[in-house]
Parts: C-alpha cells; structure tokens; sequence
C-alpha cells in the first residue's frame, strides 16, 4: 500500500468475472506521514481507509465487469464495521462481491481479513459513468495489469 | 398497479423515511417527495429486487436530457408503477 498514493491494495489475487467475485491484498506501509500521526506512538491504519481498500478493490471488480467502459465512483457504505485495529506491516486480504447490478449503478459487498481474523466489513454502492476522458481509461487498464488484474478482463486500448 | 403502487410507496417510505400516508400515485418523487438522486437508487435497488427487474433509470434520465420525456412520465409515481409492471410483463412474456 501506499497511502501517500492513495493506493490501498497492492495486488490482485483472484477475479472471476463468473462469480462476479475479486480478491486482493496489501501491506499496511511500516512508515507514512498517515500512519505517524494516527497515532503518534500508537500507530494503526485508519478506519477509512480500510473502507477505501474495500472501495478500490471493488472498484477493480467493477471496472473488469464492465469491461473498462465504464468507471464506479463511491456512492455510500452501508453498515460499515471496523472490528480489528490493524498496525503497520500487516498483510490485509480484501474481498468483494458484485451482489446486484443495476443501471447506472451497482452494490458490492466487501470485507477485510488479516491473519483469519475479520478487520472491516460493508455494502458499497457505487455510481457508473463513463470516463472522462480516454487517457484516464487506458491509465486505469495501465495500473490494473500492474495491479495483476487478468490480461483478458483488461480491454485493449 | 395498486399493488405495485403498495409495495412502491411502503419502499419508499422505509428508504426516505416519508410517512406512508404522504405518498400518493399523483406524488412526484423529486418535486413533491423531495427525493434526491442518491435516495433514488436505494429506491431503484429495492425496486430491482422486489420485482425481479432492472428499472432502466439511465435511459430514462438520457431521454429526460434530450428533451425526449418529461420527469413526470417516469417519476411520478402512478406512470413509474406502470412501467414497473410493463417491465415485469416483458419479463413473463
């Protein structure tokens, strides 16, 4: 992860565009500007941000099934819970469900796990549209090869 | 339709928190509601599911844009059951 990036996971591990199902993980970073003053001394990885990690890894989900046409945008977390505190250097497994697809929009539900144990867990909804611009769409397909998101789910542009 | 309507307003009702009593067929949902965008795609998601469908809300917004359809075609509430039991006819047929 690289807060300072705003990235929040690290790698995609799994997609199934079948099972409209993603998995992805990251490292919470030993050292940030974040991380140093949330706490001083006592460092953890901040709440929202765990939710933004749900959130990106949602978001690769969305933008492979839909072919990179169309971007999501955060709408609303429901019944976001935040169950684990999480110190730096820890691996954080992120996974998201595509539970109902509608127009123009779309729900996921999303959880965090470290070491077995329940982190973070919501429903997020997002927005679709269509991207501003071409070269933030190729940007995105870029970074979502890098991230390891299968080549044949990335539209070729 | 007065039983799409009844399952329509009780969503309503329970996503906007509106008293139940408020929501009439002849309501708009924006101008007399007062339902604003984000509400409405809880209300359309509750809407999917309760009646299996996918309510084109996109293509209606498009035709209200271009000036094709007017607000009160797709969302006062009478017009917008009857699409929903257009949809779900299609959706049987």
């Amino acid at each position: 992860m690289q807060f300072e990036q705003f990235k929040l996971v690290d790698r995609i591990v799994e997609l199934s565009l079948a099972e409209k199902t993603i998995r992805a993980e990251g490292v919470v970073p030993l050292e940030s500007t974040i991380i140093d003053n949330h706490f001083p001394g006592h460092p953890l990885m901040p709440g929202v941000l765990l939710i933004e990690s749900m959130a990106q890894t949602s978001g690769w989900l969305l933008m492979a099934s839909l072919g990179f046409e169309r971007m999501p945008l955060l709408a609303q977390v429901k019944e976001a819970r935040l169950r684990n505190f999480v110190p730096p250097g820890k691996l954080l497994e992120v996974e998201a469900k595509l539970v109902h697809e509608g127009s123009g929009f779309s729900l996921t539900s999303a959880k965090v796990r470290s070491e077995g144990k329940p982190v973070c867990d919501a429903t997020l909804m997002f927005r679709q549209m269509p991207f501003p611009t071409s070269d933030l769409q190729a940007g995105m397909i870029d970074a979502a090869r890098r991230m390891g998101l299968p080549k044949e789910s990335c539209l070729d542009v | 339709m007065s039983s799409t309507f009844d399952t329509v307003a009780t969503i309503i009702s329970e996503t906007c928190d509106i008293p139940r009593e408020n929501i009439k067929p002849e309501s708009h949902a924006m101008d007399d509601l007062g339902i604003d965008s984000l509400d409405f795609l809880d209300i359309a998601f509750a809407i999917d599911k309760a009646f299996g469908i996918k309510l084109p809300i996109e293509q209606w917004t498009q035709e209200v844009n271009d000036g094709k359809a007017t607000t009160e075609q797709y969302f006062v509430l009478k017009n917008l059951c009857e699409r929903i039991d257009s949809l779900v006819a299609a959706k049987s047929a």
